[in-house]
């Protein structure tokens, strides 16, 4: 009996959009009697027969804790999830699957950086470089140890178009640069960071680089061998995985001299009544009972992943992008945000619509079976930045066709009618 | 667009809210308000800010300022349309009844509630009702004299 989901035999299944939409039971849906179009992909994405069947099969053949029985489930469930952290971090290129810690989501493997790294190692007035496009994730646990630790937070602003002020990064980024906390692709408007610039600047300055991955491990190839950070955040939800299983992946010298996160069973060598001490990498930040099948769930998304491989599901999702810049910007109304190309913007398209707030876009579009998302994406910022509360936005992923790109524009059309704007 | 989803809109978008969102009523400042509050709705970045000039125990003057969606800034206009020249426990009363239509979906009959109760059709959409009820929620702070902000959205921060 074989405990590993797919064996890891480096075959490539052709990138066949038809097959692959069969794998999502959900895009069978209709809503109100239309077919649904799920365009929200970087809230989060659906999920494919095969992660689901290996949540139900964890559950119904193997389900107990992990770690510290000795009857057979309980070896059986540990092999699983110890399997899964595994074929993640190969999934991500860690030469050491140790070097992979689960959390909940991307923002509590930020969180675990800011208190378990940030508070041991950053002293006042050291400074932290974040970028104006942010996700609040990777805003607000800074600001609290700013005000806990005294510790200065800069940001590298965004130009008009979307992307990030390089010069002006050249200027902030310096010796008093102790870590530069960075997203990998905006989550508001698709603008792929140049981290190829960014990281050996910071690190010319001896810096340590933490890369918020949420938009791009689920969307295009990261190999932490090449990427040059220190830390990498990612959550499971969004690349094809259960919600409440997310990885922070951290270099193990640095893991290794961090305190814990959170105190409690499953994290310590041993306890007596006055101290404890602390277990290895990465139980240390794994207190408590896990979440065991998400973790295995996650495990079975990184399969189909790697199945498909990731060059293939960026070369699929910059087709989508292309066809969607071009295809909306012939909508009346229509203006898109951030980069025109998609070269240089991940499958994220924020547009509004001339005279309609974008929450009446978003309402009208869910009665043509559209779903997308409205309103802030969790970046403020960069809504202040282009000087609009909101904005509406569609996101793609391995499943999406050109033919939904012509659903939203549609969609679009229909609600400017609607609403009696221009006709 | 198939009949089922077109009424269902109809039923949220109706002609008069329409009409109050492209023509708002009582849109221009007052002089020396009595009383102001602020209200946003953090979850679609909508904005309203009340002015109410009071004389006696009557709402002589009101004004709303700010942007959002169709429905919070329909919702403001009727609002204003509704309280001006009533009393303020006329006002509160009103405040009231549409927070209740509002998890009721019943129309409450108040005399001047006609227009208002075009907006009964959000009671179906539990995402805008918090867009309906922030012009209410901001007057009954401006009513209660503290000022300062109001927020429909109970959460600090929301996750994408």
């Amino acid at each position: 009996m074989t405990l590993t989901a797919t064996p890891d035999s480096g075959a490539r299944l052709p990138f066949d959009i038809t097959r692959i939409r069969r794998d999502f039971p959900i895009l069978k849906r209709e809503i109100g009697g239309v077919p649904l179009v799920y365009l929200d992909n970087a809230a989060t994405s659906q999920k494919p027969v095969q992660v689901i069947a290996e949540l139900t099969r964890f559950y119904r053949d193997h389900n107990a804790n992990i770690h510290r029985g000795v009857h057979t489930l309980s070896v059986e469930s540990t092999d699983l999830y110890e399997g899964a952290r595994a074929r993640i971090g190969a999934f991500i290129g860690a030469t050491d699957p140790h070097e992979v810690v689960f959390t909940r989501n991307t923002t509590e493997s930020i969180n675990l950086v800011a208190h378990a790294w940030g508070r041991k190692f950053l002293q006042a007035g050291d400074e932290v470089v974040v970028t104006e496009i942010e996700h609040h994730s990777n805003i607000v646990p800074w600001q609290m140890l700013r005000d806990e630790r005294g510790i200065v937070l800069k940001y590298i602003p965004m130009l008009p178009d979307g992307t990030l002020d390089l010069d002006e990064a050249r200027r902030i980024i310096g010796p008093k640069t102790k870590l530069l906390s960075i997203t990998a692709m905006s989550n508001a408007l698709g603008t792929i960071v140049p981290l190829e610039v960014l990281i050996p600047l910071a690190k010319a300055h001896g810096a340590t680089v933490l890369v918020d991955g949420a938009q791009s491990v689920p969307h295009m190839a990261v190999d932490v061998r090449t990427l040059g950070a220190d830390f990498l955040a990612f959550s499971g939800h969004k690349m094809l995985g259960p919600t409440g299983i997310g990885v922070l992946w951290g270099r193990m010298a640095l893991l290794d001299a961090m305190d814990p996160f959170m105190g409690g069973g499953d994290m310590i060598l041993n306890v007596n009544m006055e101290r404890s001490t602390w277990a290895d990498v990465p139980a240390k930040f794994e207190a408590g009972t896990p979440n065991i099948a998400d973790a295995i769930g996650l495990g079975a998304a990184v399969d189909y992943l790697s199945a498909l491989g990731m060059d293939e599901v960026r070369r699929h999702e910059i087709e989508i992008t292309d066809y969607a810049l071009r295809r909306l910007a012939d909508v009346p109304g229509v203006s898109i945000f951030g980069p025109m190309d998609a070269q240089q913007r991940g499958g994220v398209v924020s547009f509004e619509l001339e005279g309609i707030h974008p929450h009446d876009v978003g309402q009208v579009l869910d009665t043509h079976g559209v779903a997308i998302r409205t309103g802030h994406h969790c970046a403020q910022p960069v809504m202040a930045a282009l000087n609009v509360p909101a904005t509406a936005r569609a996101s793609f992923y391995l499943y999406n066709t050109t033919s939904e790109v012509d659903a939203l524009a549609s969609a679009l059309e229909a609600t400017t009618k609607f609403f009696g704007m221009g006709g | 667009m198939t009949a089922m989803t077109g009424s269902l809109l109809d039923d949220l978008y109706r002609e008069i809210l329409l009409n109050h969102y492209r023509q708002p009523r009582n849109h221009v400042a007052i002089d020396s308000p009595t009383c102001s509050a602020d209200g946003s709705n953090p979850l679609c970045g909508d904005q309203v800010r009340i002015d109410v000039s009071i004389e006696g125990d009557r709402i002589a003057a009101i004004s709303f300022s700010g942007s959002g969606c169709s429905i919070s800034q329909s919702s403001a206009s009727m609002m204003t349309e509704y309280v001006k020249g009533r009393t303020v426990a006329e006002a509160r009363a009103g405040v009231d009844a549409f927070q209740r239509m509002m998890i009721t979906a019943e129309a409450p009959g108040l005399d001047g509630f006609d227009d208002i109760e075009a907006l009964i059709g959000v009671a179906k959409f539990p995402a805008r009702v918090k867009c309906a009820s922030l012009a209410w929620k901001t007057l009954e702070q401006a009513l209660a004299g503290e000022g300062g902000a109001v927020t429909t959205d109970e959460r600090s921060t929301e996750h994408v």
